[in-house]
């Protein structure tokens, strides 16, 4: 009986030798990840800042990360910023909010331009999200004064009651870091954000006595707002 | 076929095999606070380590790392002795693979709530826990595949394919996804960023769900479908075909989940392609799986856990019916971001994972103790309170799934946007209440397997094998 074939020569051999089996397998499950993702790191059209140069900051020798206005293209978080991202993770934001505006008219019209890949090419690691529990965060950046902001994440409820958001009242107690985060800013240039020692040097400084609440308020208002978008320009095909 | 009997080694088997249900309590009853959360945002407590964000990570690795790498470890070491007629490689790698297993879970329970993440949903643990991963789970797969490169019998039996190519892809996901550059012991970025970063997440999470809780547990369907059935599988050219498909096919999937993303069009499109074309093979499972009792469809009416095994067919059938649905992108446009993508993970969860686990840890338990369960009719109980939960759990969460999405897109007569945003978010309210009842009523069907299963080992005789 044991020598009967089956099937096919091949799977009869596979199914008699553990290490074929494994060496099949791993060719087989390697595949997909080859062509779905590899070509995302060469193939140019995957960034839009490839053929439109200026969504991303074009940022001179001499300049600070102070000298950026909004518009002026995608740039690294500042110190703060990036203190506030920090806590964006650790309290798990992402959960509830996107951070990814698809091309439909709806999104569009409640949330702003769609979003670009550009635009998250700083993002170690991304924040797109996979669930709207609460809206999209992808252009938040300002459309609420900072004070609606730090009013809202102390208790969300008191400002929007059909909210179930938890309350954040810690974020004004707990200082930032700065040590810590300077090594942060290092960690991410390593990976390849675009910082400067300069930049990494001063972020000790720029958060020093501020509360995590001021990072988080910081990093929401410069969400979506680093690129100009002009009408009438089709940024992805 | 043998003449002297195998001493195979059970031990570890058992405290596994105990660990997952204790685990599915403790997953579930955290699943059940954070959906009360969702109806009542009090219950967040003002207490940063009880908050939604937190514990929704603590709750997904618990129920699918804890429970289900518990029950999958339990089940794959048991199979693979049993098909290959052998005891294990290493029955001392395995107690290693047990300990190192949980002091993970126990280190996923203190990190989590802290909120030490990376933020890579179903992989937030942190590099020093990942590398503790990749080494216990190179132990359980090195282990395992020595064990089947050791069997008595010819071939090597179909349950332990789907191990195997689970063993490989898990190792693959998880070394490519956690690739991160550490700044403290308990931070670290994640090496890639933005679009690709989106790509290898969702390589990992869809596969997570593919290899993790799809071939894992139909290489326990394998074994322990027929086994309870007392039929051999229904088809053997089936289970090559279905196979050899299903781990070329899974792969691709991961780029549904971004459809209209800034990915690029093409790689969603692909993964669209091919999610369809897996009705097939996820098919061709669920039916040799069902096809299996034919002729003993009797059974039904007396064998309580054969019920879990036949239903969790029913549900993997229906859930890899919806999922190709809800890749296509018209489909996507509409249930992305919403409870309906809940919904449906949890029919897989709940309905496939949990009941055919349920099911294959019945059969294993009575036959490690050598005994019967304590009580067939608390079996029966939590048979039906797993079902029910099950069905009242999706059903809420595809009402207000779809109610979201049409919404969230509702324009009124002047051709402006009809609902705000919080007015979508009250509407949400019932079904919120709704889904945490279902989940409340399935997670006491587990304190009832667990109590079982209690009484069961306590009662049973100690064996001299």
């Amino acid at each position: 009986m044991a020598d009967k074939i089956h099937s096919t020569k091949l799977q009869d051999s596979l199914e008699r030798n553990t290490f074929g089996m494994l060496i099949m397998l791993m060719v087989l499950l390697s595949i997909a990840g080859l062509v779905e993702i590899v070509p995302l790191f060469y193939l140019k059209d995957t960034m839009e800042h490839n053929k439109h140069p200026e969504i991303m900051w074009q940022r001179k020798a001499d300049m600070k990360m102070s000298d950026w206005k909004a518009g002026d293209g995608v740039r690294p978080y500042t110190a703060l910023e990036q203190a506030g991202r920090d806590v964006y993770i650790r309290e798990g934001c992402y959960l509830c909010h996107s951070q990814m505006i698809r091309p439909l008219r709806d999104e569009k019209e409640r949330y702003g331009h769609y979003s670009l890949a550009s635009e998250s090419v700083y993002d170690h690691p991304f924040q797109w999200g996979s669930k709207r529990t609460g809206p999209d965060l992808a252009r938040v950046g300002g459309k609420y004064s900072d004070d609606w902001h730090i009013r809202h994440l102390i208790a969300p409820r008191s400002l929007v009651p059909e909210s179930v958001m938890p309350n954040y009242p810690w974020l004004q107690k707990n200082k930032i870091d700065g040590a810590q985060l300077a090594k942060n800013l290092r960690g991410l240039k390593a990976v390849g954000v675009a910082y400067t020692d300069a930049d990494i040097a001063g972020a000790q400084a720029e958060v020093d006595g501020k509360t995590e609440m001021q990072g988080v308020v910081a990093y929401l208002q410069v969400l979506g707002t680093m690129v100009k978008f002009k009408d009438g320009v089709e940024y992805r095909e | 076929m043998e003449t002297t009997q195998v001493k195979y080694d059970f031990e570890v088997i058992k405290w596994f095999s105990v660990m997952a249900v204790v685990y599915l309590v403790v997953g579930t009853l955290v699943g059940v606070f954070i959906a009360s959360q969702l109806a009542w945002p009090v219950l967040n407590f003002d207490i940063a380590e009880l908050t939604f964000g937190r514990l929704r990570p603590l709750h997904t690795n618990a129920v699918i790392f804890a429970f289900g790498g518990c029950t999958l470890m339990a089940t794959a070491f048991y199979t693979v002795q049993r098909t290959g007629s052998t005891n294990l490689w290493s029955n001392k790698l395995a107690w290693m693979t047990f300990w190192g297993w949980n002091l993970i879970i126990v280190l996923a329970v203190i990190t989590l709530p802290l909120g030490i993440t990376q933020s890579k949903e179903y992989a937030e643990l942190e590099w020093p826990i990942d590398i503790l991963i990749a080494v216990v789970w190179l132990m359980f797969s090195f282990n395992f595949m020595m064990t089947v490169a050791k069997r008595k019998t010819s071939h090597i039996y179909v349950s332990n394919w789907f191990f195997m190519g689970m063993m490989v892809m898990i190792t693959y996901l998880h070394v490519v996804n956690s690739l991160a550059i550490p700044v403290s012991f308990f931070k670290s970025y994640s090496v890639f960023s933005g679009v690709q970063d989106a790509m290898i997440q969702w390589w990992w999470g869809h596969n997570a769900v593919g290899f993790y809780l799809t071939a894992g547990f139909l290489g326990i369907m394998y074994y322990f479908v027929p086994k309870q059935v007392g039929r051999p599988v229904y088809s053997y050219r089936m289970s090559v075909l279905h196979f050899w498909t299903l781990m070329f096919g899974y792969v691709w999937l991961g780029a549904h989940h971004l459809q209209y993303t800034a990915l690029p069009d093409w790689t969603g499109s692909l993964g669209a392609a091919v999610s369809i074309a897996m009705i097939i093979p996820s098919w061709g499972g669920a039916m040799n799986g069902m096809m299996t009792l034919s002729g003993s469809w009797d059974k039904l009416r007396t064998d309580y856990v054969l019920r879990f095994m036949v239903v969790s067919l029913a549900f993997y059938a229906m859930s890899t019916f919806e999922g190709p649905v809800m890749s296509v992108k018209t489909v996507n446009a509409l249930s992305h971001y919403t409870d309906w993508t809940v919904g449906h993970v949890h029919s897989g969860a709940l309905g496939w994972v949990a009941m055919v686990s349920a099911g294959a840890l019945y059969h294993m338990i009575m036959k490690l103790w050598n005994t019967e369960m304590y009580s067939a009719k608390l079996v029966n109980l939590h048979f039906w309170m797993a079902t029910v939960g099950t069905v009242i759990y999706i059903t809420a969460l595809w009402v207000s799934g779809i109610m979201q999405g049409l919404m969230w897109r509702d324009y009124d007569e002047f051709g402006t946007l009809t609902y705000t945003f919080a007015e979508s978010v009250a509407a949400m309210h019932p079904y919120y209440v709704m889904r945490t009842v279902g989940g409340l009523i399935f997670f006491s069907g587990a304190a009832v397997m667990l109590y079982n299963v209690v009484m069961t080992i306590r009662n049973a005789k100690p064996v001299n094998n």
